[in-house]
């Protein structure tokens, strides 16, 4: 079975390669779906040697895929499938000229992703996590505007900066190691239980690996490239970032916390990663209220997620199997509505909700996944983050951090409204109201330029003049020009769903049912969370 | 013979890393700057060697002379192209000279506090040089907060990333050659890449000001 180690890195740096070497346009824009496929096959096959009570390794132990590497890794594949097939009609805005290079960048992506949740070294997990900075930072400045370079740079000194203090973390783990006779970064070695490791060298080294990978996954306070760089990127790409890096950046925290639970005792990150989550929670309700942009919205519910999550990592082994849950429920919501809102953005030109109005009358074939989406991402049931927000809060109440766990719902519940408005706003209400609506903006916003052209026109006086009054003609009566034409051309609904709707539905699906299944779901998850040291 | 000198090799070169750490937030200049930092990268590859002859690993001396490629050599000379096609360099930081070295002084002595709180079982001559490592870690950031232009910040990453591969060193005699591979590719791949955004930069707005960085914002 230790075949299935390499092939989740190999096949997509292969692909890689091919995509920038081959002219073949259909194979350049299959490679990373084909990527996405080999990950998922091989978490797959390495989540049935799990369950067979196998543990895969490989290159001298530096590859090792026990229950929790297993399936990060399906998720890893899972999230990537609905990211890339979903995304296959988007890249129509790419420019050819980076087409090679942008699906070249999403392989590699996906095989730096594979490499830091299978890798049995916490240097080579780290190495790999920072490798994916590099490949997503030309991915988030693709569109090459000012504004994605912002973004762009943004993520990449950020990103780096809160790299490079997990590396200090981590070089300092390795001193505490030295006790043990020959230092190590083995997570496998490091996370026994009895091992003479130096607490105040493990005790710094924890916090700044924690603080460092929690920059990555996204937490507050060091949440704020987060928002700027999923707004940016292209829609596959911000699905890959949230579902995927976020998740496998929270996987890198959860082996990091074995490591110091198991020297100086749950108390020390409890603390830390608490604070972190509640902030992250505050953050995302507080921005989330008067939030106008759809893709800045599905952004800010990514912060509430891993605040989310990280509660339910402070709260410890009993609220485990539920968080592992999250990841991938999250992952494979949190790709749907990416690739969704790429879609609506490339039909309706326009990021802001105050824009997309109506959208279920208009485009049923975009607003009905949409809403199912958003259902899920809110958290009603059957889908399966509803399931893992009550497990955390359940595991909360019961160890104890009855409080902690009561403001996070306070929170979640305000997080709730808010993106309930937000998702009707979107979707619901009468085309025709809005359809003027947009066209009276449209003319305030002409109309409020064309003045001081005149003015500056002003060497030619009759100009400026007639100039004036066009506009005062316009303004009083914006909607006027509109009324005629509405009639005759009533609404058609679009129906189509711009894009392959298979992968949707199926990770739709998927949410909807993992959380029933006992077996194999269940058994996989309490595994993956007895790796990390819960329910002994 | 090497023995008794060990104690002043390792004290030299971490004096020389605190001092390049120091002079670079002295100057203004960007062009000096990347001098430094190439003066700073020949000193740590100086000190990793001392480490390896000293423990007698052919594997440590091979990462002194990766340490000497990448760092003293190939990310200032990727620097210094960016800096020669732009004609103004120069930096008006948010802090004054005279602040910023006081500055530095304070993060010095933290370092020294924080690092006789951590490394407090452990005698060694190493051990005893490795606050430096964490003072430019502090001083690092310093840059990365105080400086307005990009290639400002870039360099302040790089002192940044010297001060963590000196706590490496000093602290466990480096880590695993493969990692250390590993981390140089990722950092030199990572100034590549601020290197091409910073061209785009000058493309898109005429200078590499960070202030300009302000139009996304909720």
């Amino acid at each position: 079975m230790s075949f299935a180690l390499w092939t989740p890195l190999a096949i997509p740096a292969l692909l890689a390669v091919l995509s920038l070497a081959v002219p073949s346009p259909v194979l350049r824009r299959l490679s990373p779906v084909a990527a996405s496929v080999a990950v998922l096959g091989s978490g797959l096959l390495l989540v049935s040697a799990a369950l067979a009570d196998q543990v895969p390794t490989l290159g001298d132990g530096l590859l090792r895929a026990d229950a929790l590497s297993a399936y990060m890794l399906t998720v890893v594949g899972a999230v990537g499938l609905v990211s890339t097939w979903g995304g296959l009609g988007h890249a129509s805005a790419v420019p050819v000229r980076f087409a090679g290079s942008y699906d070249a960048l999403i392989s590699v992506f996906l095989a730096a992703m594979s490499l830091a949740v299978l890798a049995d070294n916490i240097g080579l997990m780290w190495a790999a996590i920072e490798a994916t900075t590099i490949a997503t930072a030309f991915l988030v400045g693709h569109h090459r505007t000012p504004r994605s370079l912002e973004a762009a740079w943004k993520y990449v000194i950020l990103g780096s900066v809160g790299v490079a203090i997990a590396l200090l973390g981590i070089v300092l783990i390795y001193a505490a190691s030295r006790g043990t006779g020959e230092a190590t970064l083995s997570w496998l070695v490091l996370s026994q239980a009895d091992l003479p490791l130096d607490p105040a060298l493990i005790r710094a080294g924890g916090a700044l690996a924690v603080l460092g990978f929690a920059t990555k996954a996204g937490l507050a306070p060091m949440h704020s490239w987060l928002p700027d760089a999923h707004s940016q990127a292209p829609a596959p790409v911000s699905g890959l970032m949230s579902g995927v890096l976020l998740a496998v950046a929270l996987y890198a925290i959860l082996r990091i916390q074995t490591i110091t639970d198991a020297v100086i005792g749950p108390d020390f990150l409890r603390v830390m990663l608490s604070i972190g989550g509640l902030l992250s929670l505050f953050v995302a309700a507080a921005l989330l209220i008067r939030q106008r942009d759809f893709k800045r919205m599905l952004a800010y519910s990514s912060i509430e997620h891993m605040g989310m999550m990280a509660v339910g990592a402070a709260i410890g082994a009993a609220a485990l199997p539920a968080v592992l849950l999250y990841v991938l429920g999250h992952g494979l919501t949190k790709a749907t509505l990416f690739v969704i809102s790429g879609r609506i953005l490339e039909v309706e030109g326009t990021p802001k909700i105050d824009d997309v109005r109506a959208l279920l009358v208009r485009r049923p074939g975009l607003a009905v996944p949409w809403l199912i989406a958003m259902a899920a991402l809110i958290g009603f049931p059957p889908f399966s983050i509803f399931f893992s927000e009550v497990g955390i809060i359940m595991a909360g109440f019961s160890t104890g951090m009855g409080v902690t766990v009561g403001i996070a719902l306070v929170l979640l519940l305000v997080i709730f409204a808010s993106l309930t408005r937000l998702t009707v706003a979107m979707t619901i209400g009468a085309p025709t109201s809005a359809v003027a609506a947009a066209a009276a903006a449209a003319a305030a916003e002409a109309a409020v330029p064309v003045v001081p052209a005149a003015a500056l026109t002003g060497l030619i006086p009759t100009v400026g003049a007639g100039a004036s009054v066009i506009v005062a003609d316009i303004e009083p009566n914006p909607v006027e020009p509109v009324v005629p034409v509405e009639p005759v051309v009533p609404v058609v609904p679009d129906r189509s769903g711009h894009g392959p709707m298979l992968p949707l539905i199926l990770a739709l699906v998927t949410t909807a049912v993992v959380a029933f299944i006992a077996d194999p779901v269940g058994t996989l998850l309490t595994r993956a969370a007895e790796v990390l040291g819960g329910i002994q | 013979m090497f023995t008794t000198i060990y104690p002043q090799l390792i004290g030299l070169c971490t004096g020389a890393l605190l001092l390049t750490s120091a002079l670079m937030v002295w100057r203004h200049s960007l062009l000096a700057s990347i001098r430094l930092l190439s003066v700073q990268g020949v000193a740590l590859a100086a000190l990793v060697a001392v480490i390896g002859v000293e423990e007698g690993e052919v594997e440590v001396i091979l990462v002194s002379v990766l340490v000497l490629l990448v760092k003293g050599v190939a990310l200032p000379w990727v620097l210094a192209r960016e800096t020669h096609a732009t004609t103004r360099t120069d930096e008006a930081p948010r802090l004054n000279p005279t602040a910023a070295l006081l500055t530095v002084a304070l993060l010095t002595i933290l370092s020294y506090v924080v690092a006789s709180r951590l490394l407090a079982g452990d005698t060694s001559v190493s051990a005893h040089a490795a606050p430096i490592g964490l003072a430019m870690v502090l001083i690092g950031f310093l840059l990365l907060i105080t400086r307005r232009q990009a290639g400002s910040q870039l360099i302040g990453f790089l002192v940044l990333d010297n001060g963590i591969a000196t706590v490496a060193f000093l602290t466990s005699g480096g880590v695993p050659l493969f990692l250390e591979l590993g981390i140089s590719l990722d950092v030199l791949l990572v100034v590549v890449i601020l290197y091409v955004f910073a061209g785009r930069m000058r493309t898109k707005f005429g200078n590499t000001e960070i202030d300009q960085l302000r139009k996304l914002h909720d």
